[in-house]
């Protein structure tokens, strides 16, 4: 089902006055949520900018109820909470953990594989801004090669860890990417997850026009910047289906891409490599590794009846 | 102490004094009226506009309001001054005119 923007709910569910910077990724994607899944939800959030985006107690700037847990727990904790709900007889009640980059990849990780192995009744959404931005923009394992950080002034050394072909590993029923410039495909994905049972991951690219350095009013065509130049592409995973998203299926042909440069060109992170040849190469490279793992998933995990029916045991 | 059960076993009450921890309520404004932020305006030319509801749709701060016919108008209390709104309008019928200082 298509989303259009005129049957997107009315209701104001933003909430305006938050403490997030003009701009934010994260404020965009809080508000999505609540626009595809409504109010029966709870979040779980670990520290992070949403930590501090939810303001100065009495208030919340944040329209769900919260709660706040430390890093390395938001995925058990979001698991024994929907226990809680199940044993309460609340089945419509969503428990969506909303965590970082630096929350997922590296901090958290450890409770949110335990969780997908357990496949837990969640819905875990990875707001990646690709880095620690609340603590003041340090690298993580999911900064792409290159860029500059407070921990890596000279531009990361490694590639971005590709989390979500990890997670399709756990052999959980639904993995999907979206990003904060093509709100209708995340809202989408989000009510596609909400109908299925189990661990459901969503990876939303979030550029950071604090972290990134690039104006405010840019995060949205940055964003669409990534998935024009096959950077992020978007995709989903739905029980033993791999399927590319109609906004990035022309980026399968690598002649339809745009140049990376043109990305790179609008964040003062990359500043020190858009000179060098060799450094943007890199990168190409990636995008060309990433599109082969593409490949190779949309062949293995193709809509046949026999895929379907050994790929499907969550279904 | 046991007070029912459920299909996962039986459901324990947490004991009195165990966990308390203090509750926000979601209300506009937990960081102030963050309309002081703004630098620059976001002003809208009812002529110019389509009614597309991009810009709506991208505001991170959800202060593009939509009226019954869909004319949209800003929250100036709360609207940070990002200029999203302004770079994702198709037909350039958001400029974002400079502050002179203070709220209307
Ligand atoms: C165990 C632990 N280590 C470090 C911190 C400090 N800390 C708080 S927020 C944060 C950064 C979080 O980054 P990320 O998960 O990427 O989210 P973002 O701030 O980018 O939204 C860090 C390191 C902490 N709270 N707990
Ligand atoms: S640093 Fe980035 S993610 Fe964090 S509040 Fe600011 S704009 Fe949002
Ligand atoms: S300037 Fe930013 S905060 Fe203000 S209405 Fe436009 S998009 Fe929203
Ligand atoms: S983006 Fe421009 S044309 Fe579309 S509703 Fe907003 S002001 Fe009107």
């Amino acid at each position: 089902m298509v989303v259009r923007i005129q049957d997107l709910p009315r209701r104001r569910y933003g909430m305006p006055g938050n403490a997030a910077c003009p701009g934010c990724p994260e404020a965009m994607g809080l508000r999505y949520i609540k626009m595809a899944l409504g109010d029966n939800v709870v979040l779980v959030i670990p520290a992070g900018c949403s930590s501090v985006i939810q303001g100065i107690w009495p208030k919340s700037g944040i329209n769900f109820p919260i709660l706040n847990i430390v890093f390395a727990s938001a995925a058990s904790a979001a698991a024994g909470m929907k226990a809680a709900f199940e044993m309460m007889g609340r089945d419509d009640v969503h428990v969506v953990v909303w965590a970082g980059d630096g929350g997922t990849a590296d901090i958290g990780f450890q409770s949110m594989s335990g969780a997908a192995e357990r496949n837990d009744d969640i819905i875990y959404i990875v707001a990646d801004n690709e880095a620690y931005m609340n603590t003041g923009i340090q690298r993580s394992g999911l900064t792409p090669y290159g860029a500059w950080t407070t921990t890596t002034p000279l531009g990361k050394k490694e590639h971005k860890k590709n989390l979500p072909f990890i997670m399709i590993a756990h052999d959980v029923p639904y993995v999907a990417t979206a990003s904060v410039g093509y709100p209708h495909d995340f809202i989408e994905k989000l009510r596609k997850a909400a109908k299925i049972r189990g661990f459901r991951y969503i990876h939303l690219h979030a550029p950071d026009p604090v972290g990134w350095r690039f104006d405010p009013s840019l995060t949205p065509k940055v964003a669409q910047l990534a998935v024009k130049t096959g950077m992020w592409p978007l995709f989903e995973y739905d029980r033993g289906v791999f399927r590319l998203s109609p906004f990035s299926k022309p980026y399968k042909d690598p002649s339809k891409r745009t140049p990376i440069i043109e990305y790179l060109k609008l964040q003062g992170r990359f500043r020190h490599i858009i000179d060098k040849p060799e450094e943007i190469k890199k990168l190409e490279e990636y995008v060309d590794r990433l599109w082969y793992w593409i490949d190779a998933l949309e062949k293995a995990f193709n809509p046949s009846e026999k895929a379907r029916e050994l790929l499907s045991r969550h279904a | 102490m046991s007070v029912g059960k459920s299909a996962r076993g039986p459901i324990v009450e947490a004991p009195v004094g165990f966990f308390a921890a203090p509750v926000s309520h979601p209300a506009p404004g937990a960081a102030g009226k963050t309309g002081t932020w703004r630098d620059y305006r976001p002003v809208i030319n009812e002529e110019k506009c389509v009614k597309c509801l991009l810009c709506w749709l991208y505001c991170p701060e959800d202060t593009i309001l939509r009226r019954e016919d869909d004319m949209v108008y800003v929250d100036y209390e709360y609207c940070k001054g990002c200029g999203i709104c302004a770079s994702v309008c198709p037909v350039n019928a958001i400029e974002m005119v400079p502050e002179r200082g203070g709220l209307e």
